[in-house]
């Protein structure tokens, strides 16, 4: 390919992280030293496009920002256009163009800390800090919220560390934080012990969390001790249209929101001619007031490393890439530990158990973009495009990772994969296991685990709420608030509700919080995380938020609005119109809150 | 520097060129030449054809040259481009255009770019390679400079400049040696197999690596890859045409096609990339000193009575003057006025102070151009002319040989006037009453005179979007390649066989020693063409001007830097340039354009050494030295 570079030097940080990653580069016409025999044969760079997003993090990871010469040497090293490359990198917000200091600090405003008073934590973030930008950002939900407020510094270095403040009080210390995950516990500094965030933890008659809380997600061992790894035998001997039948016979739904048929899914890639398939492991959970995807991770990371092989074994893909969030660092270091370690005890790679399988998992770091959690974003993504989402059809099945049939599911649907193979179709189906992401005004915030069925009434006494319920909002910013606490937490329940069960977010708003202040943050949130890439989502979003800060400045309680405020109108339109034509979930579900919060709450009455 | 059409015709009166009428000024032109031919016969006379302009321009050009005047002087640039191509594959098949089509380049295995620098040079011919290779082609580039084509190549061959016919034979050997040849072919479609084995035998890869410079790891995998291949196309451009022994490297070339078979058939073939939008149908339509129209042989003694009786003028047995042959003429006073039409010589030849030198020795210079060219400056008369591409209807034939129509679409600006009624208005002052009612009655008697052209009705042209020659029929249309008669089984139908040429490796003339230690190389750049006189009125963001192009390690030894003025000196010529470093050069080799010669006049360096067979100068290989400027006190 002929490129055209700036010829601007990396330092030599920025060169060794690279090399780290990449390998010593072959020739000069890599990035290497002149040698004689590269002026007179050079055989063709291809394009390691994928390695782009690595190669961003490797630098980010290590010198804090990437300067014009380590994109430079990342674009000879991978034969990528530096433009092209530079997009790439100002696409997400974990990367920075510009120099910074290594340490960042990640301070949560989101839906669950604003309704946790995380607004007192952002002011005095910035009373000692001044405005942010460089030291520290206010950031989207860092799915900590059942800590909330919460915060996350991170600072790059060799190894690159973080450290975790939640809850974010007043104790906010600006310490060096300890390396991630080097710990025997792979622990990050600050974060709580995982079992916090399971207030079931430890009881009988779990399904999905029985393992969290009370095995070590470090140990092999103790995974299979407590029943690992008798899923993947039983997928093995069911064989791959045996395993499919199971799970299509489960009628498992995927647990990310959009509630697709897995089996469908996966029958679907399977039978797909054009080979290799992939498996892509959707753990970019980003939804404000989601960290379920986290806690499984961090609780148990061999589950979702077995449920894979399984995943793989079914549809036939040799290569599984796990999506993880950039922001998750301890969910990060345990499964690149477990994956490290079953790959080293044969559970992944060639023969897997003897059984002729072969499949390995490679993990991928996101870098702050809401949007690459879309099923056609993520591949971009990997690919190391842009995150923007593709149209659809072709759907991933036929098209999806690197043009191949692709089997996408989120960690969540794919460790129900263990129960239905361990226990059979019929048995999970009588009592199909969901996890909630219970925020907010509420007694004992946690990730629970129930059956289908149970009504939000059941779940809030469970958890116990705090001050004067005023509603809640079901599935997170793409969801919608509800008042009614009677219904069903079913996927149909929610929908004739005119609500989603989405990720399974439920964050309890008391009457303490300032509803139009809330709208604003989603409105805000959309915004930011537009990708920009179709009209209506673009502009729509950007509208939206206006027109609400405008109805926000001029409520007075003395002047009811009525339903034809001019804003109020523009907002339905634009509403509409990004439900209708957007490319992608995002701007389909941009309007679907607020919809909800002036219709069912009257907040701008 | 930018030009402005040309308007009204111009006349030379006390040394300066002033505005004169037409009637003026063809009548001066007229006189000129008449004077002229009264004084010294016809061959004082010579012609130079545009190869930009029609099909039907260059018709009535060489019709004008042979019939008018009465000399086979004709010729165009051609001559310091693809002559030598010309050459080669028509000593070997009689014809001599590239044996396939752009299509095929996109349905082969193996492309092979030797001395091309298409990417840049033929970015148009390289979207079809690109084609290939998202196909699944692999593409090998042989060059000095690893170039953009080199840059999307499998494998680049960084070879010393002028040593294509070594690599070409360790090729040939290590695919004999290899028993990669194709037997069946060579049996039964060529002659002088045995002698040319000899004579490659003592190319071993070592041998080879020694003088090209190029690993012999490479050389092997070049020739296995080639040779393996079910199809493979062998482009070439000016890096095998522009050297003294220019036709010897393109036989180098074509014997490789033969060795392996791959000619004749869809997918294998010899693609020379022609550079102007019509230089194969200049010389398709006889603006050449040794062809007639539809290319063909002027010694032939029926072809000539064919086209005597119809011109009803003799036509001089013998071949004329090539571009080359004509300069020297020009020195010798054996040629003492020209016409030269869209040709700029005084900045496309190489030693362009000797050009400069022998054009005022004329006695009578005519130009037709659109602009007021450096050579423009120096004519008798100067006439203006119509842009052949938006101002003219007519055909071109593009590098596939294939024949596409253009049409009129805008009025030449002022008193400029299309070139078929100039040509007519002066023929008709010199006693030849010649009318044409538009381009189509040109092509109508081309066609009537030319088999390969003689499928072609403007209306089929139109219909078809383009034929490729040769179109014999008005019925049918003859394979996208060429040479298939070769894998006939019947020998008569496969008639004369393609011969090998057994070559000699003949280093460049312009030697290296301590006073010019440097080899200069000279080519093209993706946004500029040529002299400039056509793309330097349009900007464009990647132009910056001319400089002298030296690798890193060079620089550093020299100890200049990017941006600085330096002087290069050969052994004919002396320009100052900035330095810009180039790490795709590697120590020694220094590289040029001649797109700027208004601020740097390249071909000042370059030696006019020339092939003996296609009269092709040495443009890829001077001897210079670079040399910080000294500033003053």
């Amino acid at each position: 390919m002929d490129l055209r570079f700036r010829d601007a030097e990396p330092s030599d940080e920025e060169r060794a992280a690279v090399d780290a990653l990449l390998g010593p580069p072959a020739s000069a016409w890599d990035g290497g030293g002149r040698t004689e025999a590269d002026l007179r044969v050079a055989a063709r760079a291809e394009s390691q496009r994928d390695m782009l997003l690595p190669a961003l993090h490797a630098v980010n990871d290590r010198v804090g920002w990437i300067s014009e010469g380590a994109l430079d040497y990342i674009c000879r090293r991978l034969t990528v256009p530096p433009a092209e490359a530079y997009g790439v990198a100002t696409f997400y917000s974990l990367f920075s163009m510009e120099p910074r200091p290594k340490r960042v600090l990640h301070v949560c405003t989101d839906l669950a800390c604003q309704a946790k008073g995380g607004e007192d934590v952002r002011r005095r973030v910035e009373e000692r800090l001044g405005p942010p930008g460089t030291s520290w950002h206010e950031s989207p939900c860092l799915g900590l919220c059942e800590r909330a407020p919460a915060a996350l510094a991170l600072e790059a270095g060799t190894p690159p560390k973080a450290q975790v403040y939640a809850p974010a009080n007043a104790s906010l210390t600006l310490d060096s934080p300890t390396p991630n995950g080097t710990t025997p516990s792979l622990d990050v500094a600050g974060d709580a012990p995982v079992a916090a965030a399971v207030p079931q933890a430890g009881q009988d008659g779990l399904t999905l969390l029985r393992r969290v809380g009370t095995t070590d997600p470090a140990s092999l061992d103790d995974y299979r001790a407590a029943g690992g790894y008798s899923a993947l035998r039983r997928a093995f001997e069911l064989g791959p249209a045996g395993v499919i039948r199971e799970v299509l016979e489960s009628g498992l739904v995927g647990r990310g929101g959009a509630a697709f048929p897995t089996g469908r899914k996966w029958d679907a890639t399977a039978r797909q001619p054009d080979h290799p398939h992939y498996l892509v492991c959707n753990a970019d959970e980003s939804e404000p007031g989601t960290f379920k995807d986290r806690v499984i991770m961090e609780g148990d990371p061999y589950a979702l490393v077995e449920a894979m092989t399984i995943a793989a074994y079914a549809t036939g893909c040799a290569k599984g890439y796990l999506y993880i969030r950039g922001e998750y660092p301890r969910a990060t270091a345990r499964l690149q530990h477990a994956i490290a370690t079953a790959r080293a005890r044969g559970l992944l790679g060639d023969d897997i158990l003897g059984k002729g399988l072969s499949f390995d998992i490679e993990l991928r770091r996101g870098a702050g973009a809401y949007i690459c959690g879309e099923e056609t974003a993520i591949f971009n993504s990997i690919e190391g495009q842009r995150g923007e989402p593709r149209s659809k059809p072709p759907f991933p099945v036929e098209k999806g990772l690197f043009g191949k049939p692709t089997v996408v599911n989120n960690v969540e649907t794919l460790v129900n994969v263990l129960p239905i193979l361990e226990r059979g179709a019929r048995a999970y189906t009588a009592a199909e296991p969901k996890l909630f992401c219970v925020s907010g005004a509420v007694e004992r915030p946690g990730v629970y685990e129930l059956t289908f069925g149970t009504t939000l009434r059941e779940l809030l006494d469970m958890t116990g709420t705090t001050g004067t319920t005023k509603a809640v909002l079901l599935g997170g910013a793409a969801g919608a608030f509800v008042t009614d606490l009677d219904i069903p937490l079913t996927f149909e329940g929610t929908r004739n509700a005119g609500a989603t069960l989405g990720s399974g977010v439920v964050l309890v708003i008391d009457d303490t919080v300032d509803m139009k202040r809330l709208l604003l943050r989603i409105a805000e949130f959309f915004r930011d995380e537009s990708c920009g890439q179709c009209v209506p989502c673009r502009v729509g979003t950007v509208r939206q938020e206006e027109a609400l800060h405008r109805l926000s400045r001029r409520v007075s309680p003395s002047l009811p609005r009525r339903d034809d405020d001019p804003d109020l109108v523009l907002l339905r339109e634009v509403g509409q119109t990004m439900r209708d034509a957007s490319i992608c979930g995002l701007g389909q579900t941009a309007w679907n809150a607020v919809e909800s919060a002036i219709d069912r709450l009257g907040v701008f009455k | 520097m930018s030009y402005d059409r040309l308007t009204h015709p111009l006349v030379r009166e006390n040394g300066v060129l002033r505005r004169a009428t037409w009637e003026e000024a063809l009548e001066r032109a007229a006189e000129g030449f008449r004077r002229n031919l009264a004084a010294h016969g016809p061959d004082c006379f010579a012609m130079l054809s545009c190869a930009r302009s029609t099909n039907e321009m260059n018709y009535v050009g060489q019709k004008f040259t042979r019939v008018v005047i009465g000399t086979n002087n004709v010729d165009s640039c051609n001559r310091t481009c693809h002559a030598p191509s010309v050459a080669g594959l028509s000593a070997v098949f009689g014809s001599g255009g590239g044996t396939s089509s752009y299509q095929e380049v996109e349905d082969t295995d193996v492309i092979v770019m030797w001395g091309s620098a298409a990417r840049n040079a033929h970015p148009i011919f390289f979207q079809h390679v690109l084609k290939g290779i998202h196909n699944g082609a692999r593409m090998f580039a042989v060059d000095p400079r690893r170039t953009g084509t080199a840059q999307w190549a499998d494998l680049w061959l960084g070879l010393n400049v002028g040593t294509d016919i070594p690599l070409a034979h360790a090729v040939a050997r290590e695919i004999i040696h290899a028993g990669l040849h194709n037997e069946a072919f060579i049996e039964r479609a060529t002659i002088g197999f045995e002698e040319f084995k000899e004579s490659v035998e003592p190319w071993t890869l070592t041998v080879a690596e020694q003088v090209t410079g190029v690993p012999a790891h490479a050389i092997r995998e070049l020739a296995h890859a080639y040779a393996r291949a079910d199809r493979a196309q062998l482009c070439w451009t000016l890096g095998i045409t522009e050297h003294h022994n220019a036709t010897d490297n393109v036989r180098a070339l074509i014997n490789l096609s033969l060795l392996t078979g791959h000619v004749g058939r869809y997918g294998s073939g010899l693609s020379p990339l022609r550079g102007q939008n019509n230089v194969q149908g200049g010389g398709d339509m006889g603006a050449i000193p040794n062809r007639l129209p539809g290319f063909q042989d002027i010694l032939d003694p029926g072809i000539r009575a064919r086209f005597e009786s119809a011109w009803g003028r003799e036509i001089q047995p013998r071949y004329g003057l090539n571009l080359t042959q004509m300069l020297e003429a020009m020195a010798d006073g054996e040629v003492t006025t020209c016409y030269l039409i869209g040709e700029n010589p005084v900045q496309s030849e190489a030693d362009s102070l000797a050009c400069i030198k022998r054009l005022s020795m004329l006695d009578h210079l005519v130009v037709q151009d659109i602009f007021l060219t450096k050579t423009a400056q120096m004519a008798d008369v100067v006439l203006p002319a119509s842009a052949a591409w938006c101002e003219a209807d007519g055909t071109f034939t593009n590098s596939e040989r294939r024949v596409q129509r253009v049409r009129k679409a805008l009025d030449p600006p002022g008193e400029a006037r299309d070139d078929i009624w100039i040509m007519c208005e002066l023929a008709r002052r010199l006693g030849h009453d010649w009318h044409y009612d538009g381009a189509e009655e040109v092509w109508n008697e081309l066609r009537a005179m030319s088999p390969q052209h003689h499928g072609m009705t403007y209306e089929r042209l139109a219909d078809l979007q383009g034929i490729q020659w040769p179109c014999p029929s008005e019925d049918s249309l003859e394979p996208p390649y060429l040479h298939g008669r070769l894998w006939e089984s019947d020998p008569v139908r496969r008639g004369v066989p393609a011969p090998f040429a057994v070559l000699r490796h003949s280093p460049p003339v312009d030697l290296l020693d301590e006073e010019y230690p440097l080899r200069l190389t000279t080519g093209r750049r993706l946004d500029s063409y040529n002299t400039g006189v056509q793309s330097s009125g349009f900007a464009s963001p990647l132009r910056r001007g001319e400089t002298v192009e030296l690798c890193p390690e060079d620089a550093d030894r020299l100890g200049v830097v990017a941006g600085e003025e330096v002087r290069i000196t050969s052994r004919r010529g002396s320009v100052v340039a900035p330095v810009f470093i180039d790490p795709a050069l590697r120590p020694g080799l220094v590289f040029m354009t001649m797109h700027f010669p208004d601020e740097v006049d390249t071909n000042s360096l370059t030696i006019e050494a020339t092939c003996p067979i296609a009269g092709t100068a040495e443009f890829k290989a001077a001897a210079v030295r670079v040399e910080k400027l000294v500033k003053a006190g």
